[in-house]
C-alpha cells in the first residue's frame, strides 16, 4: 500500500453498498478505518462529506470524499492499481460489458428487490419479486458469457460485477429466510447457484460480508418497527 | 438548431454472431431524433472527431430488428455498434469511447479523484434530471408541484456544482458536459410545465446551457426547444395524457 494513505470508510454494516466497498477493500488488501455511522443521526463528517445524498458509503482518501459504490470501487480500482487484483479489465469493450452488468444488478435486481423486501403494498412487494426473479434468470445468462468457463464474472478472477452482486450476498439469504423463496436456485441457475458457494468462499467475503444470523435479526427488528409504526396511524 | 438527415441502412446479418452484425467495421449509432441519451453519445462523438454512422430508429412505431438484437437486455437506444459488437447505456458508451480511442481528446479527466467527481456528477444527471422532468409534464396537481420543487433543487443543486467555471469539466468541455447538455434543450420546457425561470432558479447554468449551445457539437446534436416541446405534446398524446 501507498506510503500515507489515509483511507476511511463512513458505512453502516447491514449496507450491501457498504459492503462492496468492504469487498473491494479487501480484495485489495488495504487497510483502512472502519466508521459506523447511525443513520439516524448521521454525522457531521458524513453530511459534510456527501451533502448531496448524505448517504453511506463514503470513502475519505487523504481527506477528500468519494461517493457511491461504484464510483468508489472505480476510484479503488484507479488509485491502487499496482495493488491487488483489477476489478475491471484492460480490454476497452470487456470494461463496457462489465459497467453493464454492474448497472443491471443495480436497477433490475437490487431495485426490485428492495421493493419486494420493504415495499408498502403487497402488490409492490409481488411486483418486486416479479422482477428481482426475472433479473435473476437473466444474470445466469450474463455469468454464462462473462465467466468464460472461470468462476466468476470477472472470468477466473473476481471482478466488478462480482462484487456489486456479492455485496448483496447476506441481504439475499436473509429475504430467502424470510420469504421461504430460493433465490439463487441451483435446479433453475445453476451456475449462479454454484457462484454464491464460491464467492462466500472468498477470504475477502468471509471479511466483509455481514453475519446472515446477525442481518436476519436486524430484519425482522426492522419489520417489526415498521409494522409497529404503520399500527399507531391505523388506531 | 439543425441535425443531420438519418438514414435506415439495410445490413447483412450473420446468424451465427447473435450480438454482432456480420461485415460492419466502424461505429455505427442506433439513436432517436430527440433522446438526450443518444445526443451524449452524439456530442461525444463530435468532440472526439470520431466519424459514425447515424441510425434513426423511430421508436414511434416501434423497435427494428436490429434493436433488439443489439440490445435484447433493454430493447433501448441508444445502441454503439463498434465494429458490430454493440455497447449500450449512453453513460457507459462514452466511457468506452474513453478507454476505445484513448488518442482522441478526453472527456474524463486524467486524475482519478477528479474522474470520480466526474462521474458523480454525471450519475447524479441521470438519476434526476430526466425521470424529475418527466413527472413534470405527465402529472397534474400535489404531485405535478412536488416534482417542481424537485426540478429546482435539481438545478439549484448542479448550479452549485458548476459554481464559477465554464464547464463542469473546468476549463474544458468534459464528461459531465456531455452528459448533461442535451438537456439544455428540454429546459424550456421545465420552465413552462414548471412555471419557473431557470436564469432567476439556476442562473449559472442558464449560461452555460447558453456557452454549451456555442459548441458545434451540440449545436448539431441537439434539436430546438420547441420541437422538444411539441414532442412532449405527441407524448402525452400517446400516453392518453391531457
Amino acid at each position: 500500500m501507498a506510503g500515507g494513505d489515509d483511507l476511511k470508510l463512513l458505512g453502516a454494516w447491514p449496507s450491501p453498498f457498504v459492503t462492496r466497498v468492504k469487498l473491494a477493500l479487501a480484495l485489495k488488501g488495504l487497510s483502512y478505518e472502519d466508521v459506523e455511522e447511525d443513520l439516524y443521526k448521521k454525522s457531521e463528517l458524513l453530511l459534510k462529506s456527501n451533502p448531496v445524498h448524505k448517504k453511506i458509503p463514503v470513502l475519505i482518501h487523504n481527506g477528500a470524499p468519494v461517493c457511491e459504490s461504484m464510483i468508489i470501487l472505480q476510484y479503488i480500482d484507479e488509485v491502487f492499481a499496482s495493488t491487488g487484483p483489477s476489478l475491471l479489465p484492460a480490454d476497452p469493450y470487456e470494461r463496457a460489458i462489465a459497467r453493464f452488468w454492474v448497472a443491471y444488478v443495480d436497477d433490475k435486481l437490487v431495485a426490485p428487490w428492495r421493493q419486494w423486501l420493504r415495499g408498502k403494498t403487497e402488490e409492490e412487494k409481488s411486483e418486486g419479486k416479479k422482477q428481482a426473479f426475472a433479473a435473476v434468470g437473466v444474470l445466469e445468462g450474463a455469468l454464462r458469457e462473462c465467466s468464460k468457463g472461470g468462476g466468476f464474472f470477472g472470468g477466473d478472477g473476481v471482478g466488478l460485477v462480482d462484487v456489486a452482486l456479492g455485496g448483496v450476498l447476506s441481504w439475499m439469504k436473509v429475504t430467502e429466510a424470510l420469504s421461504g423463496d430460493k433465490i439463487f436456485d441451483a435446479a433453475k441457475t445453476p451456475l449462479l447457484a454454484a457462484w454464491v458457494e464460491r464467492f462466500i468462499e472468498l477470504d475477502a467475503a468471509k471479511a466483509a460480508l455481514p453475519d446472515v444470523g446477525r442481518l436476519l435479526e436486524f430484519a425482522k427488528a426492522r419489520e417489526a418497527a415498521a409494522a409497529a409504526s404503520k399500527d399507531e396511524f391505523n388506531d | 438548431t439543425a441535425c443531420t438527415t438519418q438514414t435506415q441502412t439495410q445490413i447483412d446479418r450473420d446468424p451465427k454472431q447473435p450480438g454482432a452484425m456480420a461485415g460492419e467495421k466502424g461505429l455505427v449509432l442506433l439513436d432517436f431524433w430527440v433522446s438526450p441519451f443518444g445526443q451524449r453519445v452524439r456530442i461525444a462523438l463530435a468532440e472526439k472527431g470520431l466519424p459514425y454512422e447515424y441510425a434513426e430508429e423511430d421508436l414511434m412505431a416501434g423497435k427494428s430488428d436490429r434493436l433488439l438484437r443489439a440490445n435484447p437486455v433493454h430493447k433501448k437506444i441508444p445502441v454503439l455498434l463498434h465494429d458490430g459488437r454493440p455497447v449500450n447505456e449512453s453513460l457507459i458508451i462514452l466511457q468506452y469511447l474513453e478507454d476505445a480511442f484513448p488518442d482522441a481528446p478526453a472527456l474524463l479527466p486524467s486524475d482519478p479523484y477528479a474522474r470520480a467527481q466526474a462521474r458523480f456528477w454525471a450519475d447524479y444527471v441521470d438519476k434526476k434530471v430526466y425521470d424529475c422532468g418527466s413527472r413534470l409534464w405527465k402529472l397534474k396537481g400535489e404531485p405535478q408541484a412536488q416534482a417542481r420543487a424537485e426540478m429546482l433543487d435539481i438545478l439549484k443543486t448542479l448550479d452549485g456544482a458548476l459554481g464559477d467555471k465554464p464547464f463542469f469539466g473546468g476549463d474544458k468541455f468534459g464528461f459531465v458536459d456531455a452528459a448533461f447538455a442535451p438537456f439544455t434543450a428540454w429546459f424550456h420546457s421545465y420552465e413552462r410545465y414548471g412555471e419557473f425561470s431557470l436564469p432567476e432558479v439556476a442562473p449559472k447554468i442558464a449560461a452555460w446551457a447558453k456557452r454549451c449551445g456555442e459548441r458545434e457539437s451540440v449545436a448539431k446534436s441537439l434539436y430546438s426547444p420547441d420541437k422538444v416541446y411539441d414532442f412532449i405534446g405527441l407524448l402525452k398524446k400517446k400516453y392518453g395524457i391531457e
